[in-house]
């Protein structure tokens, strides 16, 4: 699809998430007069419940490289963030429990040397050195220096300011009801003109634009009181990868998370469900893991529990570019556990595309029409 | 431990007491789970009984009631409440739930109202009852409300603590008229009599709040309005309180509604919105110890499947909600002291977030996603009411914990029936 842009464009944006603040920032850079409409306030949604791990994962080749295209996009943002974005080099330490997962932090590394990104094995007593309160008997893991912790909501609010600097606009509170050809129709009627519109929506995009193959995927999480320095890396176990990817079923995993504040941030859970109540059996299960890794962790105190969305895709990767449906509409949406981290390449890819610009890395992968085609169903 | 029962309560304050007392007599087999090591409540707990709770508590000793104390509600689910107590999760099953989770101290920030020596009415004199000598201290106590005489007049007399000052904020007519009402309530008259001359010999003053208090010596210096004028005090305490808003956490776990000023909403038989949950006391409106025991026993009977025996209470609940209506009237807070903050001021002070940052934010939700206000481990408990009754913003995100317990105590799973 080719849009034809002419000086002083206009764009909207549905979703004042990260992917909707990224992608409303890249357009107005790009020169388009951007206007920004959100249900909520900015950052509400996912992007208030998720994690703000910024990290490179390597679960597919394109997974591996939007992360880590993203990663390095992130690198040079946070250079020029406020202090409130709560930026943490922390790195990540994914954490093998046996013999068997050494032999896979073997092969992550292999990968992630092949796509030079630093990364360290840690036998047994590196890894207790580096992270004390793990459990005896652990086998070892694999540090990533440069993957980082963030305060998303923050950030998400400091693009969208740079967005009304350059002269756009962003509403709150603001639904919009429908999409139609280069118009969205909000739910007071109003009806707001645009050459571009982007579904950013998150896990709700197909509510804007039906057909869309993305599911909610519930997780939970839970912050403590402050304990500085109990976890100085972001712990992931590496079994992660084994319960992460079931597609259907509930699945806990051992997932903690050191905040510039001294708390933690315990996950991660994924449920298929809807209702945004707590779910104090799979809340059990969690916690419980965790405190298999790490038995200290039973006796801190937990301040809040909280439940969020991932937009979860069938091939778990994004859908960045035009809608096959709709003329002038393109998504930005379907990011599962990962938008954080891979917002500001989706930002970068899809206004690549819609001025026709060549990208850093290969966008067929994110592109929404591969829906289509059996690639999504792997 | 697992426990099973027809009527859970949560809280044993008056409200409590008398609902459990009801319920019991009714022949339920009844629960109070309460965080505190002892029973009674705010008002009951501690200190000399009076003979009104004396009676209550021979009555709860008499009906079959099981306390658990030192119990901490975590959640509520489905019919079963969560409680963390001391090495363990309690699991208690219920037909009917009763919230009788009372209120607690509203704060409103003036610049140096977090310094050391400054604290909350209920807050010294929960202290004075635990032990702290104020002996020949120099004690300013302001703000609004009975509450504010009643701990004036029990420092004076039983602490021999020297009180400055009572400076109630609200105008001398608006008392004297809630004065003349009491004419028709001759037990509140003698209350209020007595109470006034326990105070006698302590200057007080209307139209008075404190506007800043900064550190001086090893005590305060307190810039006090008092009228027209401003007045400089030195003190070693500064007390404050200007009401009292209801704890509603669980409640509001529950779902049940609540209305804008955030009280739980009840129908004449204290049910709640939600299905199989009743509330009494001061989480549905602050009205006094009256009000508190009639609406708990009413729960009480409610909760029993007696109803036929709370129509002769329902008089006395129109009557105590009158007062509750006259006394909220009296002591309603003035916009300037809602108004005492400056930038600099501190308003979360877990987070140590000012007024200045919440400049930007236009809801209680959007100061927490952007500034952390209200985020920290007493989840907006006391930001959170300042900033409904100065800014009229509503934070209704509650989650559990309904207060901060061990993490072991959430990996405990849920029963399996339910
Ligand atoms: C438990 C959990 C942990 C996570 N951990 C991480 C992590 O560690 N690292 C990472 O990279 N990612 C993580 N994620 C994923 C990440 O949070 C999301 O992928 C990301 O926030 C998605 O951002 P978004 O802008 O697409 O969606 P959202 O933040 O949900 O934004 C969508 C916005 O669209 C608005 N909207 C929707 N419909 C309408 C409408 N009709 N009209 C107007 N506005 C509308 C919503 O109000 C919302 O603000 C996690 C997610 C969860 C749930
Ligand atoms: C990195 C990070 C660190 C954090 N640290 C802390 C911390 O230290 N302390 C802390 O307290 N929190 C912390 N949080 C969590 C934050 O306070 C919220 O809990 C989080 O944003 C999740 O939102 P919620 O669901 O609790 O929000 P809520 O405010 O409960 O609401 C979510 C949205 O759903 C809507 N909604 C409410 N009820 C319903 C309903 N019944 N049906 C449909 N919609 C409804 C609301 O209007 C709102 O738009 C942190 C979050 C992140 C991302």
């Amino acid at each position: 699809m080719s849009t034809d842009i002419s000086a002083g464009a206009s764009a909207i944006v549905i979703g004042a998430g990260i992917v909707g603040a990224a992608c409303a920032l890249e357009l107005a850079d790009a020169g388009f007069a951007v206007t920004v409409v959100d249900a909520g306030p900015v950052g509400g949604g996912a992007t208030a419940a998720g994690m703000g791990h910024v990290v490179v994962m390597d679960d597919s080749p394109a997974q591996l490289a939007l992360t880590r295209y993203s990663q390095q996009l992130w690198t040079q943002l946070q250079t020029v963030l406020p202090p409130q974005a709560e930026i943490m080099r922390c790195g990540t330490i994914w954490v093998a429990a046996d013999a068997e997962e050494m032999a896979e932090v073997e092969r992550k590394r292999h990968r992630y040397l092949e796509e030079q990104i630093p990364c360290d094995v840690l036998d047994a007593g590196r890894l207790y050195q580096l992270e004390p309160n793990l459990r005896p008997g652990l086998a070892g893991g694999l540090l990533i220096q440069q993957d980082s912790v963030v305060y998303p909501p923050t950030i998400a609010a400091w693009m969208l300011d740079r967005v009304t600097e350059k002269g756009g606009t962003v509403r709150t509170h603001t639904q919009v009801d429908r999409v139609e050809p280069h118009c969205v129709i909000l739910s007071n009627g109003d009806r707001l003109a645009g050459d571009v519109i982007v579904n950013a929506a998150g896990a709700v995009a197909p509510r804007l634009t039906p057909g869309l193959h993305i599911k909610q995927r519930k997780g939970h999480l839970i912050i403590t009181d402050r304990y500085p320095n109990f976890v100085r890396h972001q712990l992931v176990e590496l079994g992660y990868l084994k319960s992460a990817h079931q597609s259907d079923g509930d699945s806990v995993a051992f997932n903690v998370q050191p905040r510039p504040s001294g708390q933690l941030l315990i996950g991660s859970s994924r449920q298929y469900d809807e209702s945004r109540a707590v779910d104090h059996v799979i809340v059990a299960k969690m916690v419980a893991r965790a405190i298999e890794y790490m038995p200290a962790i039973a006796e801190l105190s937990a301040t809040r529990v909280w439940t969020g969305f991932r937009a979860a895709t069938p091939d778990k990767l994004p859908l960045i570019g035009p809608s096959p449906a709709n003329d002038g509409l393109w998504l930005a949406a379907g990011h599962e556990g990962l938008g954080i981290t891979t917002s500001l390449a989706t930002a970068r890819l899809l206004v690549d595309q819609i001025m026709g610009r060549t990208s850093a890395i290969p966008v067929a992968p994110y592109l929404p029409s591969r829906a289509a085609s059996e690639a999504m169903h792997v | 431990m697992n426990y099973d029962c027809d009527v859970a309560i949560i809280g044993a304050g008056p409200a409590g007491i008398a609902a459990a007392c009801c319920a019991s007599e009714c022949g339920r087999r009844v629960i109070i789970i309460d965080d505190n090591p002892i029973a009674g409540g705010q008002i009951w707990r501690g200190g000399a009984p009076t003979r009104q709770a004396a009676q209550w508590r021979d009555r709860l000793a008499a009906a079959r009631v099981t306390i658990l104390s030192m119990h901490t509600v975590i959640a509520i689910c489905g019919k079963t409440v969560r409680a963390e107590a001391e090495d363990d999760v309690s699991a208690i099953r219920f037909q009917k739930l009763i919230l009788c989770t009372g209120s607690r101290e509203l704060f409103l920030p003036f610049p140096g109202w977090t310094l050391p020596g400054v604290m909350g009415v209920g807050g010294i004199q929960a202290m004075v009852k635990s032990g702290l000598s104020v002996k020949g201290k120099r004690i300013i106590v302001a703000g609004s409300g009975p509450l504010l005489l009643a701990v004036a007049a029990h420092l004076r007399r039983k602490t021999g603590a020297e009180v400055l000052l009572l400076a109630e904020q609200t105008p001398m007519a608006k008392v004297l008229r809630l004065g003349a009402s009491l004419l028709a309530s001759p037990g509140k008259l003698a209350q209020a009599v007595k109470l006034k001359w326990q105070l006698r010999g302590i200057r007080t003053t209307f139209n008075a709040w404190p506007t800043e208090a900064v550190r001086r010596g090893r005590g305060l210096a307190v810039m006090m309005r008092i009228g027209r004028r401003s007045e400089t005090m030195e003190c070693d305490y500064l007390a404050t309180g200007f009401g009292l808003v209801p704890s509603t956490e669980i409640a509001q776990l529950c779902n049940c509604a609540c209305d804008n000023a955030g009280f739980v909403v009840v129908d004449s038989s204290q049910r709640t919105s939600s299905p199989d949950v009743l509330a009494a006391g001061e989480i549905t409106g602050i009205g006094g110890v009256e009000k508190s025991i009639i609406e708990g026993q009413i729960a009480g009977f409610t909760a029993a499947g007696r109803t036929e025996r709370i129509g002769r209470l329902l008089g006395a609940r129109e009557h105590a909600y009158g007062f509750m209506r006259r006394l909220n009237d009296a002591y309603s807070l003035r916009q300037e002291v809602l108004r005492l903050a400056d930038p600099g001021t501190v308003i979360c002070r877990c987070e140590d977030v000012r007024l200045a940052d919440l400049a930007s934010q236009s809801s209680a939700r959007e100061a927490r996603l952007q500034t952390r206000c209200g985020m920290g481990p007493c989840q907006g408990r006391i930001c959170g009411a300042i900033l409904r009754a100065s800014m009229n913003w509503r934070d209704e995100s509650i989650r559990p914990p309904a207060s901060p317990v061990r993490l072991a105590s959430l990996a405990v799973p849920p029963a399996a029936d339910i």
